[in-house]
């Protein structure tokens, strides 16, 4: 029982959650309060957990719960995130109207689940977790309750959701009954030897995964999703539910599958290329800004599996350094969204953005920025992203991964380059407003400086991504 | 010398940029930022004049080099210049200012971002020049794309959106095969450090692959035949300034490429490809020569007229010969000048009259006296007459190929002969001849800023015309140890196949 210790970030994240709850159910119009109590209280987990990542692998629970490298660095980008997401959506809410005490609460759950999955070492935990954080999505996701496309989305996301779940317990069932053990670790022991019941549970674990990452050929829901939720809950699956399943990728392939590499290697490099081809080319026709950033997430998440397709360490720390670039370029472009506001409405088609630049110098120049970096141009941070990846995707000599990635990046660049000459080129609109919340200004400055200045010190995260090792 | 010389050559103006970025004007014409960047970009120039002062001329080995950690262990950020490379630098540090002054007649809107391009386009482009690293190159090589695109964008013509997006996408095409090869380089010598690499060599069971990626990305940059279907909108649709720059240095990095990487890292896949590079060059330099013949736009013929001799340039690179690497070198050092110059020619007249038909013109002698002097020596140029840096340039450049392939050489000498039809026809065509359009007549003669710009530009075109001493001096020493690590390396194959 001393281990306590070890998940106290967890343990308080949940008091918390129960004790807004009361808060919420005993005080009249305690919404706002409840925002910046949720607020705070992910800055403390956030702290908790720095305070932790010190420590080496420990073991809980009957070694169900692991805490490593892999979990801290995973668990401080994501409760780093969700306080960004806090900060750039308190407007938004309350100017639609949604700012309700469930809404906090909700994205505390889910992000309580996602970090018990991101620890998890055993098949039930990681279920558990990974349910948590759904149904909070689901709800999440239909949140805004009297707009048709919002309903909508929540509705298509439990459905496939649950679909994609079911797949995925059948193939934690499968392995289940062919490695005698839910224990990751005690799965690698028991599965050295080739059986074809193994192999079909690792078909149908990763198909439920690549539903929660989005990846195709599972992606469909993503861009309805993307549209119909609120932006901020947007914001919110773009990155969080990335971070928490790519987490598990890494984890399944490399702890329970390891020894089976040659079977999974093969679907993870045709799940990587399929994403990273159709995400850049069915973004070309996209006319709304949400669902043209749901294309290219879908696109991105192919370039972080094409690391993880590599079976070395080199491409887990590519996979992971593409993906806390890719999250700080997506704060940056909602945050931008967020800026364009005009009496109480939010613009969200791309031709609303047209002739930004003469009145929003400032915004169009970041916006800028982010696109560029999205396409992978230099000097930005998302050539280093990408570049990571390709580095370590070539040295295991996948040239034919690599290439297609790269002229993907081509293809992909131009629906950027859309937006920029939307942006840049074209005749100018009615002006926005220009006041913002303070939050949302400092993380659009934060994000994109850290874009801008990434090639100055270019190795910080790569050297807290180097002390992940899996293999 | 440990005061990183180079790094403040590259940041300085940048630097300019972003003070520009913060300065506000009232007036909102932003003439004082305009000072601003016209100071920095001196400066740089007097900074570069000063490199080339205190360079080695003697030596071979890479000079001011800098060589600090940057990617965590895989790959450091490191500069230095050689005999080559400096001439480069001091171009587009020359043309830079030159650019500045030009502003003021072509940009109306938007002043202030349009310099803060221009200063960023100019860190890029000196980057590229003296990068030492491969990865280091490919940023600078790539960076450069994004103030182009904007340049071209935002200032451009009408049918500006095509012409910038097929730029940034052609070019960007090429590139990601470039940095493929690059990494693979990574993974095969465990450096992208050129001077290791040079050193270490490449295994020759590599070379072609690696070759063949690299000149994808330099083909396209060149422009070589047929993948210079970009170059002819980019230039038309490009503002003046934008122009100048995309002709007089965009188009050299690629020059500049394939004497620094594809011969001095892959000589023996250089020597395996040498024939299709001398019939991508002669198809250049005769079919777009023909082309250019029949443009009825001023600005597209000289664009193709750039293509025809970046042509010149890459037959004169792949002859492997003193004489011809030393002409290409002068070649785009001349095609830089004297094409910048054209465009700025050209400006001045669409200026005045906004038209770039060649027909809408003639008989600018008799109203605009100082404007057909100055054109006619930039046309002479261009056409390679005696006395000019381009007659140095094409004259060394087909030496270098009578040497090697005499046919080769026949055949592109007939393209000395069309480059002079096409410019001299232009020439006649709009500034001899009957004045037809009586809206002409009220075109006024230079003005001051435009003889500053231009005159400048004659100087340097007559002076290492008649004197190229300098200019051959500086790359004497480094072309010849190229060739000599080239032949090395070749013989050195040859032995280990027997």
């Amino acid at each position: 029982m001393e281990n306590f210790q070890y998940i106290l970030p967890e343990i308080f994240i949940s008091v918390s959650i129960m004790l807004f709850l009361l808060i919420g159910v005993f005080k009249k119009n305690s919404a706002s309060l409840i925002y910046n109590l949720s607020n705070i209280s992910l800055i403390i987990l956030l702290a908790l957990i720095i305070n932790l990542s010190s420590l080496n692998t420990i073991y809980l629970f009957n070694e169900s719960y692991l805490i490593d490298n892999l979990s801290n660095y995973m668990k401080i980008i994501l409760v780093g995130s969700g306080i960004f997401v806090m900060l750039t959506g308190s407007k938004y809410i309350q100017v639609i109207n949604l700012n309700k005490i469930e809404y906090p609460i909700l994205i505390l759950s889910s992000i309580l689940g996602m970090m018990i999955m991101i620890s998890s070492n055993d098949l039930i935990v990681f279920y558990m977790g990974l349910e948590l954080q759904s149904l909070a999505l689901y709800v999440l996701a239909s949140f805004n309750r009297d707009n048709l496309l919002s309903t909508e989305s929540g509705l298509k996301y439990f459905v496939l959701s649950a679909l994609s779940s079911g797949l995925l317990l059948y193939g934690c069932s499968l392995t289940y009954g062919f490695s005698e053990s839910t224990n990751f670790d005690q799965i690698l022991i028991n599965s050295t030897e080739f059986n074809y019941g193994t192999t079909f549970g690792i078909v149908f674990i990763l198909v439920g995964l690549a539903f929660k990452i989005s990846a195709v050929p599972f992606h469909m829901w993503a861009p309805d999703v993307y549209q119909g939720s609120p932006t901020s809950v947007t914001l919110f699956f773009a990155i969080l539910p990335k971070i928490a399943a790519l987490s598990v990728f890494i984890k399944f392939l490399y702890t329970p599958f390891a020894n089976m590499n040659d079977q999974w290697q093969t679907i993870i490099v045709f799940i990587s290329i399929a994403s990273m081809i159709f995400g850049a080319v069915a973004a070309i026709g996209q006319k709304n800004l949400k669902r043209l950033i749901a294309y290219s997430s879908i696109s991105h998440m192919g370039y972080a599996l094409a690391g993880l397709a590599t079976v070395s360490n080199q491409g887990i720390q590519s996979s992971i350094t593409y993906i806390s670039i890719y999250l700080v370029m997506n704060l940056a472009f909602f945050s931008c969204l967020f800026m364009l506001k005009r009496n109480d409405k939010y613009y969200e088609n791309i031709e609303d953005l047209s002739g930004l630049s003469k009145k929003h110098p400032i915004l169009s120049f970041s916006l800028l920025i982010v696109l560029f970096s999205l396409a992978g141009i230099p000097p930005l941070a998302g050539f280093f992203a990408k570049f990571y990846v390709f580095l370590a995707v070539i040295e295991q000599s996948m040239y034919f991964l690599a290439i297609v990635g790269l002229l993907a990046t081509v293809v992909a660049a131009f629906y950027y380059l859309r937006i920029i000459k939307i942006i840049y080129f074209d005749p100018e609109k009615e002006e926005y407003e220009t006041s913002h919340n303070i939050g949302l200004k400092i993380t659009l400055a934060i994000s994109t400086i850290f874009i801008l200045a990434y090639f100055i010190y270019p190795s910080g995260i790569t050297e807290i991504v180097s002390k992940i090792t899996m293999i | 010398m440990n005061f990183p010389i180079l790094s403040s050559l590259i940041l300085l103006p940048t630097i300019g940029a972003l003070f520009i970025l913060f300065t506000k004007s009232t007036s909102g014409k932003y003439q004082s930022s305009k000072y601003v960047a016209l100071f920095i970009s001196l400066a740089n120039f007097l900074l570069s004049l000063y490199l080339w002062y205190v360079f080695d001329k003697n030596s071979v080995d890479f000079q001011f080099v800098e060589n600090r950690e940057w990617l965590s262990g895989f790959i450091n950020y490191k500069v230095g210049i050689d005999g080559i490379s400096i001439l480069f630098v001091i171009l587009a540090t020359f043309i830079t200012p030159i650019c500045i002054i030009s502003v003021n007649a072509t940009i109306t809107n938007r002043l202030k971002d349009f310099l803060i391009a221009i200063l960023i386009m100019e860190t890029f482009m000196i980057g590229v020049f003296c990068s030492l690293d491969l990865v280091v190159f490919y940023l600078f090589f790539e960076a450069g794309l994004i103030p182009m695109f904007l340049i071209i964008g935002i200032w451009g013509g009408e049918r500006r959106v095509y012409s910038a997006f097929k730029f940034f996408l052609y070019t960007l095409l090429g590139s990601v095969l470039m940095l493929v090869a690059i990494i693979s380089i990574y993974w095969i010598t465990g450096t992208t450090d050129v001077e290791k690499l040079y050193e270490l060599g490449i295994k020759a069971e590599y070379q072609n692959l690696l070759w063949l990626a690299f000149f994808s990305s330099f083909a396209v940059k060149t422009p070589m035949w047929p993948v210079h279907t970009w170059l002819p909108d980019a230039h038309v649709e490009a503002p003046t300034v934008g122009s100048v720059l995309l002709a007089a240095i965009l188009l050299k990095m690629a020059g500049y490429g394939f004497i620094r990487f594809s011969l001095g890292l892959f000589p023996i896949a250089s020597e395996n490809f040498t024939m299709l590079v001398y019939i991508l060059s002669l198809i250049a330099i005769i079919y777009t020569s023909l082309v250019a013949l029949m443009q009825e736009d001023m600005k597209k013929l000289i664009a193709y007229s750039s293509v025809a001799h970046m042509g010149f340039v890459t037959l004169g690179i792949f002859t492997m010969t003193q004489q011809g690497i030393e002409g290409s070198i002068f070649q785009m050092i001349s095609h830089g000048l004297v094409s910048a110059a054209l465009f700025l020619s050209v400006g001045v007249v669409y200026e005045r009259h906004h038209t770039r038909l060649i027909n809408k013109y003639g008989g600018l002698v008799s109203i605009m006296p100082r404007y057909a002097i100055v054109f006619m020596v930039f046309t002479l140029g261009a056409l390679g007459l005696p006395g000019t840096t381009g007659f140095i340039g094409e004259f060394l450049i087909l030496m270098g190929a009578f040497e090697k392939n005499i046919l080769v050489a026949m055949i592109a000498s007939l393209g000395v002969i069309l480059g002079a039809a096409y410019m001299l026809w232009l020439f006649k065509r709009v500034v001899f001849g009957e004045m037809h359009n009586q809206e002409l007549k009220s075109m006024k003669d230079l003005k001051t800023f435009e003889i500053i710009t231009l005159s400048a530009l004659v100087i340097p075109i007559l002076f290492f015309g008649f004197y190229p001493e300098p200019l051959m001096n500086s790359i004497e020493a480094s072309v010849e140890n190229t060739l000599n690590m080239y032949n090395f390396d070749l013989i050195n194959n040859f032995v280990s196949k027997d």
